[in-house]
């Protein structure tokens, strides 16, 4: 049983704050959505706490398993089991998937371990399958003229061969259709399965009729002002975010 | 350093020179061409970095002291070294030289030699055919300031490869050429003629090694490509001399009506390494692609000079040159396109990108067009830049550390112009070299 805990976080950018002292823990198995308006810092959570270095933590923590992970660079904390699924994923010209994604599981492994590429293969092509997503995607660079869609099952390509702890998945259901959705959702379900923990972005209610969330949160000006279960996403969606704004936010 | 002693005469000694020269007693033409170029040689001056066409580059270190022809290698060094120059295994023929001694000749299949194709040494074909030669080795002027450097060639010229590929000929596999420098302060002068007939294709790889990584040499080259009415030629050249050498390389490209020419210039080794890369499109329909790549280190210098030449209309080129930079290394790009009065319809484009992985890296880019046609779509863009920010943090952020993320995407930066090469073993071969100079910085 592992847990991630962010605790009374505050990010900046710049001297701009973002986040504003968040709180919230996951713990393996569980689902946790975020919800919120345009521009409240849900990518700056994701991504501060996967180690962007744009984003300046000014205060609070965040533990993996107890332990901090903001002495980790972003590459450490990736491999000590968490993973951000982009909300807008980077196009890299001339790097293939499969090299970039055999280069990523090489850093897990012990110093003069190889990779064992047939299993590799084998193992990228099944998950592939699952996802739906041509094998051809192999030899092509990454996210280089994917659509929307693709760069998002993509995404979760990646977090199916990296078995992370934590995932941060920021908007992973905007831009894929109904069919794309389901198949998404039944990736991210398949590994939740096997205990994998999920913050999950997202501004749709769509999205979670297929992943069921155990808790929802609204987050408003970089916190979370209401947290709850599913049904909350669903007074979310009737309401409106000026019912938030009216309501929840202390004046 | 080795054991191999140093060579005491050097090229610089007329007496050596014309000893040499007067071998070729018998091939009047071409000993008259040596002198010729040995003449030339006396009168040029060195260039000073105040030439425009030297402009950037470290012109004050230039020196041709101390460099000499070295003999004939053991047969145990020509062995150890053919058995490294099988690179490629589906080559049509191969032919390898180790320090300007030619030791495997070519061997063709019957159905090539049945088809008139003529793949040999230049020695061979000095003497065994004259007038294809008199008729096309060095009639390129030379326009890019290596003019000096280019006599040099001409005065010690011996050593090299004739191909030609008769009309309506195609060959699939390439021709390979490999080039070896074995003995420190070697001096060599590697050619290559290439003719291809009406409607021939050929494939041609050139690489020019050394036996040790840390070989000493002066290395002079030239090659001359022919390309007649519909043609197809494709050549891949990989400078890899090792990191003591200074290295020239003059190529010359002539394209016919319609021909369809590609050509590849990797460069990884050598101290100095100046590439002047001129391409005449004298037929209309031509397609020509110039790419070049490379990977600079440490402190060295590469020193790209490039011309495209539309002297005919409804003509198309484009280059695209690539480099990265690592350590205090040094790239000049210096490209012109120039288009003739009447060449109307040309489409021209020179484009030059680098990227800087040290601090302590410089590129400097000096892309130019000289226009003199109205109707013309031309163009001429160049970047430096450092890896991007955000495909870094993608890459680290799942799990890839920081050292072997920035070099996965310089690999990525070159892999475009790789993918010209249109041979996979021969990319692969190149990738490897270019990823290897990753791990020496
Ligand atoms: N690099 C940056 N420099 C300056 N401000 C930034 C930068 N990145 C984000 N911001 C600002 O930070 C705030 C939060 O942005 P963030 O992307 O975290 O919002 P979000 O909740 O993810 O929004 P969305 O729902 O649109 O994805 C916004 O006001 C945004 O303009
Ligand atoms: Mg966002």
């Amino acid at each position: 049983m592992s847990q991630l805990e962010i605790k009374d976080l505050h990010v900046s950018i710049g001297e701009k704050p973002i986040v504003k002292g968040l709180t919230l823990t996951v713990r393996s198995g569980e689902v946790h959505a975020i919800m919120g308006p345009n521009g409240t810092g849900k990518s700056t959570l994701a991504k501060a706490v996967a180690g962007h270095p744009s984003y300046t933590i000014t205060s609070g923590d965040v533990l993996l398993d107890g332990k901090s992970v903001l002495p980790m660079q972003p590459d450490e904390r990736a491999r000590a089991g968490l993973f951000l699924a982009f909300q807008y994923p980077s196009e890299i010209p001339g790097v293939s998937i499969a090299n970039f994604l055999r280069a990523a599981i090489q850093a897990r492994l012990g110093e003069g371990e190889e990779l064992d590429a047939t299993g590799y293969y084998k193992r990228l092509y099944s998950k592939m399958d699952l996802l739906q997503i041509d094998r051809k995607f192999t030899s092509r660079a990454i996210n280089d003229g994917f659509s929307g869609g693709e760069k998002k099952r993509c995404e979760i390509l990646q977090m199916a061969m990296l078995e992370p702890k934590f995932a941060l998945m920021d908007e992973t259901d905007s831009g894929l259709d109904i069919d794309a959705l389901r198949i998404v959702a039944d990736g991210v379900n398949a590994l939740r399965s096997t205990n994998l923990g999920v913050l999950m972005i997202t501004h749709y209610q769509r999205l979670l009729g297929y992943i069921v969330p155990d808790h929802v949160h609204v987050m408003w000006d970089g916190r979370i002002v209401k947290s709850g279960d599913k049904s909350l996403a669903l007074e979310l969606e009737a309401k409106g975010y000026d019912w938030v704004k009216n309501e929840l936010v202390p004046a | 350093m080795s054991a191999v002693a140093s060579v005491p005469a050097g090229v610089l000694d007329v007496a050596l020179q014309s000893a040499e020269t007067a071998a070729f007693r018998a091939q009047d033409w071409f000993a008259v061409l040596r002198q010729q170029g040995w003449h030339a040689f006396q009168s040029l001056p060195m260039p000073t970095r105040d030439n425009e066409k030297w402009r950037f580059s470290d012109a004050r270190t230039l020196s041709l002291d101390g460099y000499a022809p070295a003999p004939a290698p053991t047969p145990a060094q020509a062995a150890d070294l053919i058995a490294r120059s099988r690179l490629i295994s589906d080559a049509a023929g191969l032919i390898v030289h180790v320090d300007g001694h030619c030791v495997l000749k070519p061997t063709l299949s019957a159905e090539l030699v049945a088809q008139g194709v003529v793949f040999e040494s230049l020695e061979d074909a000095v003497r065994a055919r004259p007038a294809l030669l008199q008729e096309h080795l060095l009639k390129h002027p030379v326009l890019l300031g290596g003019d000096k450097f280019a006599a040099l060639h001409r005065a010690w010229l011996r050593a090299g490869y004739v191909l030609h590929v008769p009309k309506g000929v195609e060959v699939k596999q390439p021709f390979v050429s490999v080039t070896w420098t074995l003995t420190d302060g070697v001096a060599v002068f590697p050619h290559a003629l290439i003719i291809a007939g009406e409607r021939a294709t050929a494939d041609i790889h050139d690489f020019h090694l050394s036996a040790k990584a840390d070989q000493r040499a002066l290395a002079i080259s030239a090659v001359d490509i022919h390309a007649g009415t519909g043609s197809q030629v494709r050549r891949l050249a990989v400078q890899a001399w090792g990191s003591a050498t200074q290295s020239f390389q003059i190529d010359n490209t002539c394209g016919g009506r319609d021909a369809v020419i590609s050509s590849v210039n990797a460069a990884v080794g050598s101290r100095r390494a100046r590439l002047e890369n001129t391409v005449r499109i004298d037929g209309p329909g031509a397609d020509v692609s110039l790419y070049g790549i490379s990977v600079a280190s440490g402190e060295q210098e590469f020193d790209q000079r490039t011309l495209q030449v539309h002297a005919a209309g409804h003509a198309k080129s484009d280059l695209l040159f690539k480099n990265a930079l690592l350590g205090k290394a040094r790239t000049i790009f210096s490209g012109l396109i120039k288009v003739a009065p009447d060449a109307q319809r040309t489409d021209a484009y020179q484009t030059n990108r680098n990227l800087l992985l040290s601090p302590d890296a410089e590129a400097d880019s000096l892309p130019g067009l000289e226009i003199e046609a109205n109707d013309v779509k031309c163009s001429h863009g160049a970047t430096t830049g450092q890896i991007d920010p955000a495909e870094l943090f993608y890459l680290r952020a799942r799990g890839i550390p920081l050292a072997v993320a920035q070099e996965l995407l310089a690999q990525g930066f070159l892999e475009e112009v790789l993918a010209k090469v249109g041979h996979e073993e021969a990319a692969a071969a190149v990738r490897e070299m270019l990823r290897l100079k990753f791990h020496q910085a």
